[in-house]
């Protein structure tokens, strides 16, 4: 365990923190691993609040300008909290000549979203995606882990609202 | 497990093929690969599995979850084995209907069957249809026919004896010269010679090195590093191993992307078996060579493909690039020695070892020897993945493995090599597939992404779309691509907006020789080559939508009235049913028109339209 006492934070239950110890423990004293703990940690607690990135850097014994670094530079990494189902779509070339433009703007004016935002009964994360490499169903959306392929601007909401 | 000997492997792989002769068993090769499983492929080998054992045909058929098959379009697919019997677009619910009719009463079914777009006649067999006839797999030669997951299945098809040939039987000296007679360039795009590369790097003393595979495929419309990973993981470990007793290495990196998590199970699988073997390890083959492999997870960073900026990402830094020399053969990852080539490149090593550079050298062009692996997108009948040999015309790509346009919609051009790439028009589609003839019509080979564009495409628009990319990605290190593609994405906003002046295109064209002299590393010096080549092929489509403000593909939202035009309009009604916003009027049989208030401009009624009466 890296500290006896953790930070109070009102997203990180007693749970997560021990999830959390265990990862740092694992890599501590492996050096260049500040990213895979970030990566696990955020899987934990569904994004890196301020907070927990000290307590990493603190775990991981770097300093927090390092490890916030990091975690600003790498496109897999927030900071914050996110809505129940993520919306990835994606923005490659291919799902753009097949028209994910038009598939974007419907849910932006469905639901009140902006690429990137958070919808405010947190239920969306509506996040603008680089390729998937699934070309082939172009174009493509992500909800969740669902691969949603050949989503046309018609019935891309359909598709959303089976997501509570 | 017992750990493998020469002699073990060979017996082994004996064992294996003669099994597999005997048993008299026919698979069912389901296609397995991201593309299918998004439509459904692992219903449709569930509902397989249940009803080959519900009609009691066990011992006759075996089911087989493969690698991409390749054409991801007409997925989930399903290919008979050995008859070669090809069927796209399988729902669970054709299963039963089937088994019953194919496996049972030996007939074809029908519906079920490949379609040709431009003949309309069914093509029962794999081999027959134009998308696969064409093509030549070397690097793919056991996609969609081994179970991606079973080890034995790749030792059946003569695996890892190109591991065993290199490290028993030859000295690093002979493997380099092998794989430099092999004319082998690297396939990650820049095409820089493999045999060299390698070379470099077994003449730097050191006692640590490290062998690094790039799997962090970012440009948009490239799919080939994901589906050889899903679909063939061990010839990408094989080429590795290879590569370590080349250069005297002990570690390797697969650096992947996070986005391709089939992919990292699958070569993690792989590494754990070929360790439990004792095909990777410690004296590997009693060989006494020792290499170990580890996966490092890329965290969403597109710079990071870049050589150096990836090696600072597995050093768990920010991934910048930094300046070279001293090149990573020198100084690289953890400032020792270091070779990155690309999962492509590592993916044709083994057969080069087993085969021998010459019979490599065989096929391809006088300077690109090989083939390439491509994959097809955009506007193309046949999309998917797709193997040629170097010297194929991008005609051939496009018409004969790809099936053409759909819609009757005219070709308008190719674009090559992703954001660092450019777009080839109708006139240079005779160009062959070469790393040096792509370059000279402005484009590069690039990782493998072909993506097809007709008509209805705007090119200024595509431009802005791969600056936006750019300029987005750019890491921030240095100014000219810091601050260069933030202007020539304002430039290009500005245009597509119906803002732009003459000048502005004079702008372009300047800021984009500074930016290639200038910039750090390979992502900034070739951030110009979409707007360049643009401007090359398409300047008038700059000048229509300067000089008339006019967007001559209907793309650009700005540029577009938003008006039907009653002289082309039938009053069909299409772009009534299909407006989001409840902003086309319309009534049977009369002419529609668009209620400037309500509409929101999505361009969903201009797709609609078969009439081009929208303006």
């Amino acid at each position: 365990m890296a500290y006896s006492t953790h930070p109070q934070h009102p997203d990180i239950d007693n749970e997560m923190w021990a999830s959390i110890d265990e990862i740092i423990g694992r890599y501590r004293h492996k050096a260049g691993s500040v990213i895979a703990a970030l990566r696990e940690c955020q899987n934990v607690v569904g994004y890196l609040p301020p907070l927990l990135m000290d307590y990493i850097g603190r775990g991981l014994n770097l300093p927090p300008s390092d490890v916030y670094g990091v975690a600003s530079f790498y496109a897999l990494f927030s900071m914050e909290p996110k809505g129940r189902h993520t919306i990835k779509v994606c923005m490659g070339t291919a799902c753009y000549v097949k028209g994910i433009k038009e598939v974007m703007s419907r849910i932006t004016n469905a639901y009140h979203l902006e690429e990137g935002g958070t919808s405010l009964d947190r239920r969306f994360s509506l996040e603008a995606v680089r390729c998937l490499g699934a070309c082939g169903l172009a174009p493509v959306m992500v909800v969740d882990a669902d691969t949603h392929g050949d989503v046309k601007s018609d019935k891309v909401l359909d598709i959303i609202e089976t997501y509570e | 497990m017992e750990k493998l000997t020469f002699e073990g492997l060979q017996q082994r792989q004996k064992a294996l093929s003669e099994k597999a002769a005997s048993a008299h068993v026919s698979q069912l090769l389901i296609c397995g690969g991201t593309g299918c499983h998004a439509t459904g492929s692992i219903k449709v080998i569930d509902a397989m599995k249940e009803e080959i054992r519900k009609q009691g045909l066990t011992d006759k058929y075996e089911v087989v979850e493969t690698g991409c098959n390749g054409f991801c379009a007409m997925g989930p697919i399903l290919v008979v084995h050995p008859e070669g019997v090809f069927y796209q677009k399988l729902k669970a619910d054709d299963v039963p209907a089937l088994v019953q009719e194919h496996l049972i009463d030996g007939k074809h079914v029908e519906k079920l069957l490949y379609k040709d777009p431009n003949t309309k006649k069914r093509i029962p067999l794999q081999d027959d249809i134009p998308f696969f006839s064409h093509q030549m797999p070397r690097v793919l030669r056991n996609k969609g026919l081994i179970d991606p997951e079973s080890i034995d299945d790749y030792i059946r098809r003569d695996g890892y004896l190109g591991t065993a040939k290199a490290l028993l039987e030859m000295t690093p000296e002979a493997i380099i010269g092998e794989v430099k007679t092999s004319g082998l360039r690297g396939r990650g795009g820049a095409g820089f010679p493999t045999g060299l590369k390698w070379e470099f790097a077994s003449k730097s003393p050191s006692e640590v090195k490290y062998v690094l595979c790039n799997a962090d495929e970012g440009d948009p419309g490239a799919f080939m590093d994901r589906s050889i990973l899903e679909a063939d993981p061990h010839a990408v470990i094989e080429g590795m191993i290879i590569a370590a007793k080349a250069i005297n290495a002990h570690q390797g990196y697969v650096y992947a992307r996070t986005e391709y998590p089939l992919a990292i199970r699958r070569l993690q699988k792989a590494i754990d078996q070929a360790k439990e073997l004792g095909l990777m390890g410690e004296n590997i083959l009693d060989s006494g060579f020792d290499f170990e492999l580890e996966i490092y997870q890329g965290a969403g960073a597109f710079v990071c493909g870049e050589e150096t900026a990836l090696m600072r990402s597995i050093e768990g830094k920010r991934g910048m690039p930094r300046p070279r020399p001293p090149f990573p053969a020198h100084k690289g990852l953890w400032e020792k020695p270091t070779i990155l080539n690309n999962v492509e490149s590592f993916a044709n090593v083994a057969q080069i070892i087993v085969n021998g550079g010459q019979w490599y050298a065989s096929v391809g062009t006088e300077k690109s020897k090989g083939t390439k692996v491509f994959a097809i997108s955009g506007d193309v009948n046949n999309i998917g993945l797709v193997e040629v040999p170097m010297g194929a015309s991008l005609r051939s790509i496009v018409y004969d493995v790809g099936g053409g346009i759909p819609k009757k919609k005219k070709f308008k051009a190719v674009q090559l090599g992703g954001p660092s790439g450019g777009c080839i028009p109708e006139q240079y589609l005779d160009t062959p597939v070469d790393y040096d003839e792509i370059a000279k019509v402005g484009a590069i080979m690039g990782s493998g992404g072909v993506i097809v564009m007709d008509e209805d495409t705007c090119m200024v628009d595509m431009a802005r779309f791969f600056m936006d990319f750019i300029q987005d990605e750019s890491c921030g290190k240095c100014t000219p691509c810091r601050e260069g593609t933030r202007r020539f994405l304002q430039l290009l906003e500005k245009i597509c907006d119906g803002k732009g002046i003459p000048e502005d295109i004079d702008a372009l064209e300047e800021m984009a020789v500074v930016i290639k002299d200038t910039a750090l590393c390979g992502l900034g010096q070739t951030a110009p080559n979409p707007v360049l080549s643009t401007l090359r092929y398409f300047r008038d489509e700059y000048e229509a939508h300067v000089l008339e403000k006019r967007c001559p593909a209907k793309r650009c939202v700005n540029l577009l009235k938003f008006e039907i035009d009653p002289d082309n309009c039938t009053g069909c009604g299409m772009c009534f049913k299909a407006c989001p916003a409840d902003a086309v009027i319309w009534k049977k049989k009369e002419k529609a028109v668009i209620d400037k208030e309500k509409c929101v401009k999505c361009l969903t009624c201009f797709a609609k339209c078969k009439f081009d009466a929208i303006n």
